[in-house]
């Protein structure tokens, strides 16, 4: 290859993602009135030019992953699956909060422009084949995260959040980088996978390696939002304004997600026995305070805040279900289950947050629980999409969250781990009060509030589409987890 | 194998694809097009199973009207519908009872007409589902599913206490359910990849695993029963929910763990079925005896009749694990005959209900002067359920007291006398709602039942008595099967 003009083509969506992002931030200052029409169409424009893009290395690459920037990037099925999801995601969080943001003052080209390159974050996260590219991607995904989370400046709350969240974030990224330097020193080198050969080899010392890996796990448990590192989760999520918690609580999952497959998966394989361990821990604990703390809250950010605790700890699940007395044969079904189960969390909270979204307007924040009282007659469309999130979340058929459950616990049994999937559907059985109680509110009692609830023509039709989609995936969801299980045997 | 027209697909959707279009009708403007899309809608789900009944094949034990279609190819999930001469029974009596409660629910519902008459349709069809399922996860789907237009329905149009029934119901049933689950993923695993109940039916356990896993299914199909000590949902569910909750609740949704026990428990784990059955006899026993002293204490007539339906599931539980051909039978024939009794009997008070308000037997006395046609039908609805000859109630319990001699003499004096407090319990409330002078004034300026309601109780009035006179109809049905279970769960899969 010819170090000049290196192939890029694995990269090209990534590349235009950074030229139209930072052409928006410039265009944005040339657009007048507080609607943001042309900013807003060019985001949702590139959005899909990614897509494009993305669809088109898949074909052009389509039988083994193919590298960039001197096997720093890697363009992979499960990268461009997971690439697919968060155009998607972000594209859904666009229409979802312009209505909301312009009510608020809010709806600046900064939204957009912030949103965008921490889009390019992920996808860097999502492609990285080196230690070095995925701390990057990190990076650039999480600062652009710390300053949506400030977005709304005069709010007390979401500074304090920010700033929590960036202190944290902090320490959580000086906690990843130092357990990679740790593995550096034991391999001897960044790229993922070198670190792998080198494992295989065997030469490495063990114990820096499994020093270095605990450090690992706990910057990924940090990114995850999996217990004990869940602290910042309740507080952001409830501080920032709902447009940008409905941004932190989707996307980035799918990120988090591939940082996990990179990482130990593609990179640390070898030590599967040592982390497997540590998951089991992380994801126990995660579905004990996620689901137990939720049923405390009063607040539905907050409660979703920690119901995305108990839903990382589940799909936790997955992963540390794949290599079972150092045997690989379950690694495709566990990780595909994982992978499936990010996918269609990442629908559900869409759409839960999405609701909670619509339900605000000008002046009113509909962040209480009490504010979905009465929904059904408020609006019995909207109430109905809502219902079906809840039941999905509470993994109850014909959802698609039942299926994500599902296919988790069947690898977590293939894998004999009988006594960790009982435990999991008994936390699955106490998170449900919480979704049932949502159901409840809007069902069951009558509204305070008789306003309305209107939402713009291109809001409601991709909210339907989204509760339609976790349904439809109730009813079919073999095409998906066939995608998941193929994207990881690619590997 | 003759190719036929896929008429249990039929029988599950027709009712669903109705429910969508009656939900589509939106607020209660549009009651009156609610109300005809779900009749016509029941009816059509009704006349759709009637060719179940018409091709039924009584010679053959082998499953009918087999539909096989992959669904998740992943996990080798099969649309797999089929029915046996257990199974065909339930699915005529559902869609029977659906257009009863679509019928009777016509003026009592007045707020959110569409979605309470969808509720019910939806419903209607995924019950059509479970008992049609042969693949174990679309059965599960089926199950779990129809826990949610069930709590819509408890909730929206219940009584006072509504929210707390709701709940309670949801979350028993769930927590079984989710053990039921673990255990349908334990055999898939163990059968190398196939949901198919058959394939279950054929694979060997081991003791141990059998023991866990029989508890894991009597977790879930206990509680939906509901058997002694976890039915306490049952009472507050049925006291709580509208009168055409109650009727499906108590005619069909209890079957579904009955029906759970004959599918799953008894020929997949036979071995640790039978070392269990003293276990299982005696939460029945206890069903039977205590929860009768129990109906007979209640002030409230709805929860009477509640724990009246509990005692007798435990019969048909009884009648399970006896093991013989008289009890299992016995047992089948008394979940149907429960069905049309239950419904009937919460249909009648549902009826006072809707004129007094009040379900308190001691609002009540002296309706026979004021209602006479009712207290007529009640009269014999009544003598159903503590099982007078010549009506559905006696054969049932009659044959599963036989099947009980034959195993222990004790065990038959013991079931025995449930036809005491059954008596005991229904014909003192009987006689204190219905006989006397008339109580107060409510009770005086009372009318009787239209010609709506005459054709409801009319309707299960006949059915009852068919039943009673000649129950060979039902019986030649499920014969054939009921032999080829006892001849499986007789071999030790050791």
């Amino acid at each position: 290859m010819n170090p000049f003009m290196p192939d890029l083509l694995p990269a090209y969506a990534e590349i235009f993602l950074v030229v139209m992002a930072s052409v928006i931030l410039i265009a944005d200052l040339f657009v007048p009135g507080r609607d943001r029409g042309l900013t807003y169409g060019l985001s949702l424009a590139t959005l899909v030019g990614c897509a494009v893009l993305t669809v088109g290395t898949m074909q052009a690459g389509g039988g083994p992953p193919s590298y960039a920037f001197g096997n720093m990037f890697v363009s992979d099925y499960m990268g461009n699956v997971l690439k697919l999801f968060t155009y998607m995601a972000v594209a859904a969080c666009f229409v979802y909060s312009r209505g909301y943001l312009a009510d608020r003052d809010l709806l600046k080209g900064e939204f957009f422009a912030l949103a965008l390159f921490a889009t390019l974050g992920m996808l860097v996260m999502i492609s990285a084949n080196h230690f070095l590219s995925l701390y990057l991607g990190l990076e650039l995904l999480s600062l652009c995260l710390y300053a949506m989370v400030a977005l709304n400046r005069d709010s007390a709350a979401s500074t304090e959040a920010a700033m929590k969240y960036f202190v944290l974030g902090a320490l959580a990224s000086g906690l990843l980088l130092y357990g990679m330097s740790m593995i550096y020193g034991a391999t001897g080198t960044l790229d993922i996978s070198a670190v792998s050969k080198a494992l295989e080899g065997g030469r490495a010392a063990k114990p820096v390696l499994v020093f270095g890996l605990v450090f690992v796990v706990s910057g990924l448990a940090f990114k995850l939002g999996v217990v004990p590192f869940h602290m910042w989760i309740p507080d952001v999520y409830h501080g920032a304004t709902s447009a940008v918690t409905l941004f932190i609580g989707s996307a980035p999952k799918l990120a988090a997600f591939a940082m996990a497959m990179r990482l130990l998966v593609n990179g640390l394989l070898e030590l599967a026995v040592d982390w497997q361990q540590m998951l089991v821990i992380l994801s126990v604990a995660s579905m004990a305070i996620g689901n137990l703390a939720a049923i405390a809250q009063t607040n539905i950010k907050r409660m979703l805040a920690y119901s995305t605790i108990s839903h990382m700890g589940f799909m936790l699940l997955g992963m540390l279900s794949g290599v079972v007395n150092g045997n690989w044969l379950n690694a495709a079904d566990a990780y595909g289950a994982a992978m499936f189960y990010s996918l269609v969390y990442v629908l559900m909270s869409l759409g839960a947050f999405g609701v909670v979204v619509l339900l605000s307007r000008s002046g009113f924040e509909a962040e209480q629980l009490t504010d979905f009282k009465g929904l059904n007659r408020r609006s019995p469309w909207f109430a109905f999409v809502m219902l079906v999130m809840m039941f999905s979340l509470a993994g109850i058929p014909p959802t698609a969250g039942f299926y994500a459950k599902l296919s988790v616990l069947q690898s977590t049994l293939a894998a004999g781990q009988v006594w960790l999937a009982v435990v999991a559907v008994m936390f699955s059985l106490i998170g449900s009060f919480y979704y049932l109680r949502v159901v409840k509110l809007m069902y069951f009692d009558e509204p305070e509030d008789h306003s309305p609830v209107t939402a713009r023509p291109d809001m409601a039709v991709v909210l339907s589409a989204n509760g339609l989609a976790v349904l439809l995936l109730g009813i079919l969801p073999g095409p998906l987890m066939q995608v998941c299980y193929f994207a990881i045997r690619a590997l | 194998m003759q190719p036929h027209a896929p008429w249990l697909t039929l029988s599950i959707w027709v009712p669903i694809v109705a429910g969508l279009v009656v939900l589509a009708t939106g607020g209660d403007r549009n009651a009156r097009v609610a109300r005809l899309i779900a009749l016509i809608g029941a009816l059509i789900g009704f006349l759709v199973t009637l060719p179940l009944a018409a091709g039924f094949n009584t010679g053959t034990s082998a499953m009918q009207f087999v539909e096989l279609t992959p669904w998740i190819e992943r996990f080798n999930i099969n649309y797999h519908l089929g029915v046996d001469g257990i199974s065909v029974l339930f699915i005529l009596l559902n869609a029977f009872i659906t257009v009863l409660v679509v019928i009777a629910g016509w003026e009592i519902i007045q707020s959110r007409v569409a979605q309470y008459m969808a509720s019910f349709l939806i419903m209607s069809g995924l019950l059509n589902g479970v008992f049609a399922a042969l693949d174990a996860m679309l059965f599960y789907v089926f199950f779990e599913a129809t826990l949610i237009p069930m709590y819509i329905v408890i909730g929206v149009w219940g009584g006072q206490n509504r929210v707390y029934a709701a709940l309670k119901f949801f979350l028993y049933t769930l927590l079984g359910s989710l053990l039921f689950l673990v255990s349908l993923l334990y055999l898939y695993n163990k059968s190398g990849g196939s949901f198919s109940i058959l394939d279950f039916h054929k694979l060997p356990i081991p003791m141990a695993a059998q023991t866990l896993l029989f508890f894991a299914f009597l977790a879930a199909f206990s509680v939906k029963v509901p058997m002694w000590p976890v039915h306490t949902w049952l009472p507050d569910a049925h006291v709580e929910a509208p009168t055409g909750g109650s009727a499906v609740l108590a005619a069909i949704m209890l079957k579904l763990g009955a029906y759970g026990f004959i599918r799953f428990s008894l020929p997949i784990l036979p071995d640790a079925s039978h070392a269990l059955s003293g276990f299982m006899i005696t939460l029945s026993l206890v069903a039977v005896v205590y929860i009768g002293l129990v109906a007979l204490v209640q002030a409230d007539m709805k929860k009477l009749i509640a724990y009246s339906s509990i005692a007798h599931m435990g019969f048909v539980t009884l009648g399970f694990f006896i093991f013989n051909a008289y009890g299992v039978e016995g047992a089948l024939v008394q979940m149907i005959s429960h069905g049309f009794v239950s419904a009937a009997m919460f249909l009648c008070v549902g009826v006072m209900y809707d004129r007094m308000h009040t379900r308190m037997i001691a609002d009540y006395g002296g309706v026979v002067n004021t209602m006479p046609k009712f207290a007529a039908f009640m009269m014999l609805f009544a003598m159903a359920n503590c099982g007078l000859p010549a009506t559905s109630g006696f054969v049932g319990e009659f044959m599963v007291i036989m099947g009980a001699m034959k195993a222990n003499f004790w065990l038959a004096f013991l079931a025995a006398t449930t036809l005491i407090f059954g008596a005991a319990y229904t014909l003192w409330m009987y006689k204190r709602v219905i006989f006397g002078a008339v109580a107060n004034d409510h009770v005086g300026g009372l009318q009787d039942i239209g010609g709506r309601e005459f054709l409801v109780l009319a309707l299960l009035a006949a059915a009852v008595l068919w039943m009673g006179v000649y129950p060979a109809a039902f019986t030649e049905i499920m014969h054939a099967s009921v032999n080829d279970l006892l001849k499986h769960v007789a071999v030790s899969k050791l």
